[in-house]
């Protein structure tokens, strides 16, 4: 996972605009080209998404034979067979359930992992504490390819290889720079008076933890929920490398994957299983979006 | 979901976060006996503690051992030395994979930023922003495998299926295998990830955008700059640092490119950029040597980019 570092607060998708400082002193003729800009940006976005998802729905003979353009003449043909087939058939029932089983924990413990260390990190002193925050945002680059032949090694070697565990822990080592860079940078910058006040009345760090810090910092959890969820939801090549030989653990990707091989052209199951796998990370993206970037940015610069 | 699964997706819905949350009311019980300076000592280490196992375990221990398996033999069983490096570099589809792998890192880092800037400069004209950035942002939440298969079907060769080719059937021209002809598969192929990434930069850089004054735009624009010049001479050199920010991230991104690669094409038709070298030799060669040291290779294109993160870490650290 990788993190702008730097780069400035208050950015959300759903950002109110401001004030359109030259609205209304042209002709709106005058703005044609900015909305015609926009607008063709915005088909050109939206058609593949659109394409998959009416594809999805059509039978099998006329997503093969006919363009998913052709969906909207005479005679409409729109049915669920293909979700129905590829979510039975495909194996893609079992990868769904697969998929929530890897992701959820490989979110919670990295999240939780890397909110202790960044709360040691901000507000406890120990020698070597910069020396070794350094060394986290190093890490934050490594690509997983530079890791990914060892801790198969040790993953057979343990025999937890082609099991849940084996996933979680890989996802929790590869996602915590992230969740350590986010979190220091969220609590770090939380009112030193606030913490000292609770110290002096007799607050344990842990009290401290779990009553001040984790509530003040839900932007930020929210935005690494996002991150991570998305990151290990969509993550092939870990999940290949790790489970890719047992279908029974296998999540989306790597079935999806498998399917690309194995069905060639069959788009009508092809474009169903992707859409499948596109639903949860779309709908909590956008459940969770208002913090999106605030929660990423917030802390690294004030504002 | 018989009554196994059930229980197993109980335990590690719920049981998993409870045992993180267990090891750290633990850590404060087990320094209870100690003198509250010992315990001030002792604790921040408690609290680091599986944070730094996991990137001890994870990340630095399989960084030194891949350094070493890259000088041993495709099992891993003797010593030799740079064989391996030399082995790759007196290979041509080598050199192939190099200059993909640069087409990615000039062309989608490039684009990118181009269109991310564009959309950002644009939407924050008009009052629809938000509908038009979400829309642009949706194919950052999909895999790059489902975005393999939405493409797969967009570059389809049957002008009665493939989008792409139903386009140019309309204007008379002959249906394309996109997919098979080097340069121009690789430069499809970044086409998906240019789909996928504008979201990004656009998020970030608007949020620069936002952060330049509407009054310094006015200014310059009532003392006859036209949008151009304002854009150019005002707006450009105030978002270098954003654009530096979504460009580092977007180069490492292009440097780890495997997905795609490997779901649309499996690196045939010479599409192979490090990242699915890496995978082909390892995982379909079977060689260990040969695959580390690709993964040495890329781990020391990625340095610049660490040590330019350090350096910025480091400014902002001395600006708080």
């Amino acid at each position: 996972m990788t993190v702008p570092i730097g780069a400035p607060a208050d950015a959300e998708v759903d950002a109110p605009a401001r004030p359109v400082a030259i609205a209304g002193r042209r002709p709106w003729t005058g703005r044609l080209g900015l909305h015609l800009t926009l607008a063709i940006i915005s088909i050109v976005w939206l058609l593949p998404t659109i394409s998959l998802l009416i594809s999805s729905f059509r039978p099998e003979a006329a997503t093969n034979t006919t363009g998913w353009w052709t969906a909207f003449t005479l005679p409409f043909e729109f049915t669920v067979q293909n979700y129905l087939d590829v979510l039975s058939r495909n194996n893609m029932g079992t990868s769904f359930l697969n998929s929530l089983l890897i992701t959820i924990p490989a979110t919670v413990i990295p999240i939780m992992v890397a909110a202790f260390a960044a709360f040691a990190f901000s507000w406890m002193n120990f020698p070597g504490r910069n020396v070794l925050f350094v060394l986290v945002v190093g890490l934050l680059v490594i690509p997983l390819q530079a890791t990914l032949i060892p801790v198969l090694q040790f993953s057979v070697d343990l025999g937890i290889v082609g099991s849940f565990p084996a996933v979680w822990l890989a996802h929790t080592g590869f996602g915590l720079p992230f969740g350590i860079f986010l979190l220091r940078n969220f609590f770090g910058s939380m009112p030193r008076e606030m913490f000292e006040s609770a110290f002096i009345d007799g607050a344990s760090p842990t009290t401290a933890f779990f009553r001040l810090a984790m509530p003040l910092a839900v932007p930020a959890i929210a935005s690494l929920v996002i991150f991570q969820f998305m990151w290990v939801w969509n993550d092939l090549l870990v999940a290949l490398v790790l489970v890719g030989g047992f279908p029974q653990v296998a999540p989306m990707p790597v079935t999806i994957a498998n399917l690309v091989d194995s069905l060639g052209r069959n788009w009508h199951l092809l474009t169903s299983a992707a859409f499948i796998s596109m639903l949860l990370p779309l709908f909590v993206f956008f459940a969770l979006q208002r913090y999106f970037v605030r929660g990423i940015l917030g802390g690294s610069v004030k504002g | 979901m018989d009554f196994g699964t059930l229980g197993f997706a109980v335990l590690a819905i719920v049981g998993v976060p409870a045992v993180t949350v267990l090891y750290i009311l633990a850590t404060e019980w087990l320094v209870r006996g100690l003198p509250e300076r010992r315990r001030a000592t002792i604790r921040p280490w408690l609290w680091l503690l599986p944070a730094f196992a996991f990137l001890g375990v994870y990340l630095i221990y399989p960084m030194i051992q891949t350094a070493i398996l890259s000088v041993m033999d495709r099992r891993s069983e003797s010593f030799v030395g740079f064989d391996n490096y030399l082995g790759l570099f007196g290979n041509d589809s080598f050199w192939l994979t190099i200059a993909n792998t640069a087409m990615w890192l000039v062309l989608f880092t490039g684009i990118v930023i181009v269109i991310g800037l564009i959309v950002a400069v644009l939407t924050d004209r008009v009052r629809y922003e938000t509908g038009v950035k979400a829309l642009i942002f949706i194919p950052m939440a999909i895999s790059f495998v489902a975005a393999g298969v939405i493409w797969g079907f967009m570059y389809e060769f049957d002008p009665d299926i493939g989008t792409l080719n139903a386009g140019l059937a309309t204007v008379g021209a002959e249906p394309q295998s996109w997919l098979t002809e080097w340069p121009r598969n690789t430069v499809m192929l970044i086409i998906v990830g240019i789909w996928m990434w504008v979201g990004f930069a656009m998020v970030i850089l608007s949020a620069g955008l936002k952060g330049i004054s509407t009054e310094l735009l006015e200014a310059a624009r009532i003392d006859g700059a036209t949008e151009l010049q304002v854009f150019f001479r005002i707006i450009l050199p105030l978002l270098a640092p954003t654009i530096a920010v979504v460009g580092t991230t977007i180069v490492i991104t292009a440097l780890k490119t495997f997905d795609i690669v490997f779901v649309m094409t499996s690196g045939n038709f010479d599409t192979e950029v490090i990242a699915s070298l890496f995978y082909r030799a390892r995982f379909i060669n079977g060689d260990v040597g040969s695959a580390s040291a690709v993964a040495v290779i890329l781990l020391l294109a990625i340095i610049p980019v660490m040590l330019i993160n350090i350096r910025r870490f480091q400014q902002q650290e001395a600006m708080r």
